[in-house]
């Protein structure tokens, strides 16, 4: 399906032309470049719903399709469109970067319009990567949402800054050289940079391997998977609340993402071959990052290893499918895993930024994210309490927030391929429990420890505001997923039955 | 039938949103005035379903409320399932709940956080519903879950007490190792029987009975076993069996309403309405039956003798709640799944007025709960001594209270059954009829009777450990120098709990447990079928048979034994103490549990987690390869540098160097 008027272009270039302006603008009059920014970001977010108003969930097909070319010597093409994989992950773009210039509003004092401005056009790269669906299209978009991430952290983030963004920028460029090398290899292989050409390329198995290898290391540091994880507790930690939430909202879905837009379809034999070793490092993720975020004694970083933690979830949904369709006693489950694993997406993007907007908020008040510096803020803080053991629960997995819906579908899944893999992910169920309720137990319980602790001022409308919405967000989810299930189940079952046919 | 279904569970919902929402808007009042008429139109149509249950024969009601969703041929869904069994378990919820809310104005009236208070137990009466009246194992989860979540809040009510929000963490923790095996156990329902639905399920389950599954090695294990068992590890957690009870005596830092609605009356029974209500997959398995069975009696009877030397008057009360717990699953585990339920009911009313009555001891004693500062506590409250005593002769099973009909029914049941298993929890189940009136008439005597209360003044000094994280410091200062009895509010639900605490055992013993009441909910295979070997003649006659059997008289000799030694001869208890006193330490250890988690588990986690994190994360990942791979480029370009000097004669001499290199190897060659 097609609207009168190109959706995705004005989603994706209004937020970046309005952040140009914003910059324009100037620090002078800082209330007229936020109150600019935020016009621009809920004028965005409105744009994108006809994605999900019109959305046809009955077809596979790519919908809203703009098709012009833009570098035909090469057959590269400004080509976007969206399935129902991409179309909630634009959808959770647009909604979380509103909350975020309203999270930014009074706390962000240094040069607020530049700070605003690259939050606007990292929105509209990240729906670019989100819906290109040209190879070429999606590597600058892909390399280009580095950028503003770069500035975010680099000017407002926190004393190891420098160390962090360069650790950041190098892993993630790393990945993303191999992957353009891969692309390239299969521009000259077919003579197309279009992505869905690429599903159906023949490849034989050597070069799906080097294929998936290249790509594997471009998502794996994005997800991030276990062992290329350690860019993102350090990222988090230096980076500004904003920025974290962004983070870990909407970039490290990219690399899910990209896993089912690339890996999947494009080698599925290669996925096959090697699916043993991404549901090890899966695991690995639940279990050993669950150990390591049970004794960090910096709250962002226990929420990055959280996030870890909870990512494995998304790749080890993805890649059971293999086993699921080997197992002959068994007659489904494969949609089920992948299914389970963008529903975690979605909804980590809620509980994450949810998180890190809590910590903000301590943040903004007492310039200290060391829990042994918190206790007590119960005392002090009422509100900010109920949301932020409501959040913890989310966090937790507790049925009636979203958190619960992925972790449960995933683990439904792997029982299916593996009763072992069921007993490793379930373990989250403790472990995830233990680190995110001790934290609240240290930081939100007992008695006020400290005079800064009881000099805190409850949480103000503003906060509220942002922290009632994610909440809404995160209860419907859990208490009725159906309608996201039901957009993304004719594109999810198209994909099952494409990587379940081998290119061989 | 639906909209006085939805009513029933959204009733208490809409009670606790507004009572914890708008609890400035509302104020006190306002949230109990709100909540109790929530749980209050609950209680009223959860007996008008019981009766068109039980008297007027409706049809089962089985219907979807809404699709939570449907994915890969697998519906989930939120519905009701209401026959004779979630009728039973509605009314014990909401009369107990409303009869705690009515108590708790009374208990809370100094308290702050009021409408928290009342909007977490409304909040917990919609979740309990929720999780009986589930058609399927989603929702069941969800219950189950939520129940836990309260569970938490609660007892970690007192936010400021480190005791309170260590056992809220603690509970929390322990039951989610029992989720960890319950959602396993739904996983595989869901892989093998292909749906969640209840009826579904058991429909499929009987075709699987041999069915086998290769778990690991190339050990082929019966898929039933497994199930059960899995399911059972939540039931464990829930209800608070060996060795997941942990959680439970700590419970008590939650104030004594909760202790009485949730960690007594209603939460922890869920495991137990959980396999009654997954009979059918149970009976498929003898293996899984004794395995539930030997747990049960454990729990009963090991649990039911640390009671014996406990000195906080509410863990007393929940020692016993495990002991009385572990009789209900050992039912179970015999296939007197009528007769565990029918304990599960008693039990409600019977503890439920055992820590309400506990609890308003504790507003006499100005809220210290050290029972060795009490005494003589029945001349100052009369009534609320006369409900105690009924309680306590409930629980021990005085011949025709409520208490008596149930467990004598679980432990006949378990002497016939034949499983593997059976003869040791048979003794062990008849041995804890005499701990159960030891502790119980010990707790009696010497509250009730003997001299005291020691030390009454509203500040005094001597202080158990629990005794003094209970003792509120900005508790108002008393001027009376006695004891007296607690407002209308605490005595009228402690009332109308005793008089089904001596009654419902006569009536419902016939119907429940050799009528039909259970007929089409609970399934027994003819092989298992304990309870229909007893021979039943009326409930006089269960009475006259009841004094031929050995129970009575270890009750008889319980309480004989209680009354002598914590009235007559207090001197006889610490010289057993002293001499028999490794068993003292034993017991006063709780068998060394908590230690053991403390250091293997907690401990364990915290320094699995600092190795890896430490070792793995920073040592190795960062520090050798990411930072090492820095170093690596950094010291290659070090050394390189010295080739690009910028000096020219440095240059000059590198090509005089290269050019005789190269003509020195033209002219060797």
């Amino acid at each position: 399906m097609s609207a009168d008027w190109p959706i995705l272009s004005v989603t994706i270039w209004l937020p970046i032309i309005g952040g140009l302006l914003v910059l324009m603008s100037g620090d002078k009059a800082p209330n007229v470049s936020r109150w600019a920014a935020l016009w621009v970001a809920i004028l965005t977010f409105v744009v994108s719903i006809p994605l999900y108003a019109g959305f046809d969930s009955s077809t596979a097909q790519m919908q809203f399709v703009e098709n012009v070319p833009w570098i035909p010597m090469f057959e590269v093409n400004y080509h976007l469109g969206v399935d129902g994989i991409s179309m909630p992950l634009i959808l959770l773009t647009t909604f979380i970067t509103v909350l975020v210039i309203i999270a930014g509003w009074e706390v962000i004092q240094y040069k607020p319009s530049q700070y605003m401005e690259a939050f606007l056009i990292m929105e509209g790269v990240m729906v670019g990567v989100f819906s290109a669906l040209d190879a070429m299209l999606f590597y600058v978009f892909w390399e280009a949402m580095l950028i503003p991430m770069f500035v975010i952290i680099g000017i407002w983030g926190g004393p190891r800054r420098v160390y962090a963004t360069i650790k950041f920028f190098l892993y993630t460029f790393l990945g993303s050289v191999f992957m353009l090398v891969a692309l390239i290899y299969m521009y000259f292989k077919s003579g197309s940079m279009g992505i869905l050409a690429f599903h159906d390329l023949q490849l034989d198995l050597t070069e799906q391997i080097l294929i998936f290898i290249a790509f594997l290391l471009a998502f794996a540091v994005k997800v991030p998977m276990w062992p290329v994880h350690t860019w993102l507790p350090d990222a988090h930690v230096e980076a500004p609340t904003g920025g974290s939430v962004i983070l870990a909202a909407i970039m490290l879905k990219i690399g899910g993402y990209g896993f089912l837009r690339f890996s999947l379809p494009i080698t599925p034999d290669a996925s096959h071959t090697l699916d043993w070793l991404i549901i090890g490092m899966s695991l690995i993720a639940v279990v050993y990052i669950g150990f390591v975020a049970l004794v960090q004694q910096d709250m962002k970083k226990l929420i990055a290893y959280s996030s870890i933690a909870h990512m494995g979830f998304v790749t080890l949904g993805f890649f059971i499918v293999f086993m699921i369709f080997a197992r002959t006693e068994v007659d489904s489950g494969a949609i089920l895993g992948v299914q389970g694993g963008m529903v975690q997406m979605i909804s980590h993007g809620f509980i994450s930024a949810a998180m890190f907007l809590c910590v903000g908020v301590l943040y903004d008040r007492l310039h200290s994210r060391e829990i042994s510096d918190y206790g007590g803020v119960v005392n002090v803080m009422p509100w900010f309490a109920v949301f932020m053991v409501f959040f913890a629960m989310a966090n937790a997995g507790l049925p009636g927030t979203s958190g619960f819906v992925g972790e449960f579908m995933v683990i439904l899944a792997s029982f299916r391929a593996d009763f072992w893999f069921a007993v490793l992910a379930a373990t989250t169920l403790i472990v995830g429990a233990a680190y995110t309720l001790w934290m609240v137990k240290r930081v939100v319980f007992g008695e006020v420890t400290s005079e800064g602790v009881a000099a805190l001022q409850d949480i103000n409308a503003r906060e509220a505001l942002v922290l009632t919405s994610l909440a809404i967000a995160v209860l419907a989810l859990g208490l009725w997923p159906a309608p996201l299930i039901e957009v993304m189940d004719a594109s999810i079952g198209n994909l099952v039955q494409h990587i379940g046919v081998s290119k061989l | 039938m639906d909209y006085i279904l939805l009513t029933i569970v959204l009733a208490p919902l809409a009670g606790s949103l507004i009572a914890g929402l708008f609890r400035n808007q509302v104020g006190r009042a306002g949230a109990h005035w709100t909540t109790i008429i929530g749980v209050g139109i609950s209680c009223a149509l959860s007996f008008y379903v019981f009766y068109q249950y039980a008297f007027n024969g409706a049809p089962v009601h089985n219907e979807t409320v809404y699709t939570w969703m449907v994915v890969d041929g697998l519906r989930m869904e939120i519905g009701f399932l209401v026959d004779r069994l979630t009728a039973m378990m509605m009314v014990v919820v909401t009369f107990v709940s409303l009869m705690v809310h009515i108590y708790t104005i009374g208990y809370m009236a100094h308290e702050e956080g009021y409408q928290r208070f009342f909007s977490y137990i409304a909040l917990f009466t919609f979740s309990m519903l929720m999780l009986v009246m589930s058609n399927n194992f989603l929702q069941l989860f969800f219950g189950w879950e939520a129940v836990g979540l309260v569970s938490y809040l609660l007892i970690g009510f007192y936010v400021k007490r480190e005791t309170a929000i260590f056992a809220n963490l603690k509970a929390f923790l322990v039951n989610r190792v029992g989720d960890f095996g319950f959602i396993l156990g739904i996983a595989a329902v869901a892989m093998y029987m292909g749906t969640l639905d209840y009826y579904e399920a058991f429909e499929r389950a009987p075709a699987l009975a041999n069915a086998t599954v290769v778990v690991w090695g190339d050990d082929a294990w019966s898929l039933m076993t497994l199930i059960c068992i899995l399911l059972f590890v939540g039931a464990m957690g829930k209800s608070a069996q060996v060795p997941l009870h942990v959680w439970l005596p700590d419970s008590m830092e939650g104030p004594t309403p909760i202790s009485a609605l949730i960690h007594a009356a209603t939460m922890v029974t869920a495991g137990i309405f959980m396999v009654a209500r997954m009979s059918p997959l149970y009976e498929l398995s003898e293996t899984a039956l004794s395995f539930v069975l030997i747990i049960g009696a454990t729990t009963a009877f090991f649990m039911g003798l640390i009671g014996i030397i406990q000195n906080d008057i509410k863990r007393v009360v929940a020692y016993s709640t495990l002991s009385q717990l572990g009789y209900m699953i050992a039912a179970l585990g015999a296939s007197a799944y009528a007769a565990g339920l029918f304990h599960l009911m008693t039990h409600a009313f019977f503890k439920a007025l055992l820590f309400l009555a506990a609890g308003s001891v504790i507003i006499g004693m100005h809220h210290d709960q050290d029972i060795r500062n009490m005494g003589g506590m029945r001349k100052y409250m009369p009534i609320t001594h006369w409900t105690f005593l009924i309680g306590t002769l409930a629980l021990i099973g005085f011949p025709g209270f409520a208490g008596f009909f149930s467990k004598d029914a679980i432990i006949e049941a378990v002497h016939f059954s034949r499983i593997f298993g059976s003869d040791y929890a048979y003794w062990l189940l008849l041995s804890g009829v005499f701990v159960t009136a030891l502790y119980s008439f010990r707790l009696y005597f010497i509250v009730f009777h003997g001299k005291g209360p020691r030390h009454f003044e509203p500040h005094h000094d001597v202080h158990d450990e629990n005794g003094d994280a209970e003792a509120q410091e900005h508790h108002p200062v008393h001027d009376e120098p006695k004891p007296h009895e607690s407002p209308w509010v605490v005595t009228v639900p402690l009332v109308l709990l005793a008089i089904p605490s001596v009654v419902i055992g006569y009536l419902a013993i016939g119907p429940m447990l050799f009528g039909e009441y259970f007929d089409g909910t609970l399934t027994v295979a003819p092989i298992h079928a304990t309870l229909s070997e007893i021979d039943f003649h009326g409930a006089a006659g269960f009475i006259l048979h009841g004094l031929s059997g050995p129970a009575v008289y270890l009750a008889a000799a319980g309480a004989l034994v209680a009354w002598f030694v914590y009235t007559r001869k207090p001197n006889i208890a610490t010289d057993l103490a002293r001499r028999f006193s490794w068993i003292y330490r034993v017991l006063d250890s709780k068998y060394g549990f908590d230690s053991f988690n403390q250091w293997f588990f907690a401990g364990g986690a915290r320094q699995l987690g600092k190795v890896l994190w430490q070792a793995g994360d920073r040592a190795f990942i960062d520090g050798a390869v990411v930072n090492g791979s820095a170093r690596s480029v950094a010291w290659l370009a070090s050394v390189t540098r010295y080739l690009q000097t910028g000096y020219l004669y440095h240059y000059a001499f590198a090509i005089i160097l290269g050019l005789l290199g190269l003509l020195s190897w033209f002219v060797i060659r």
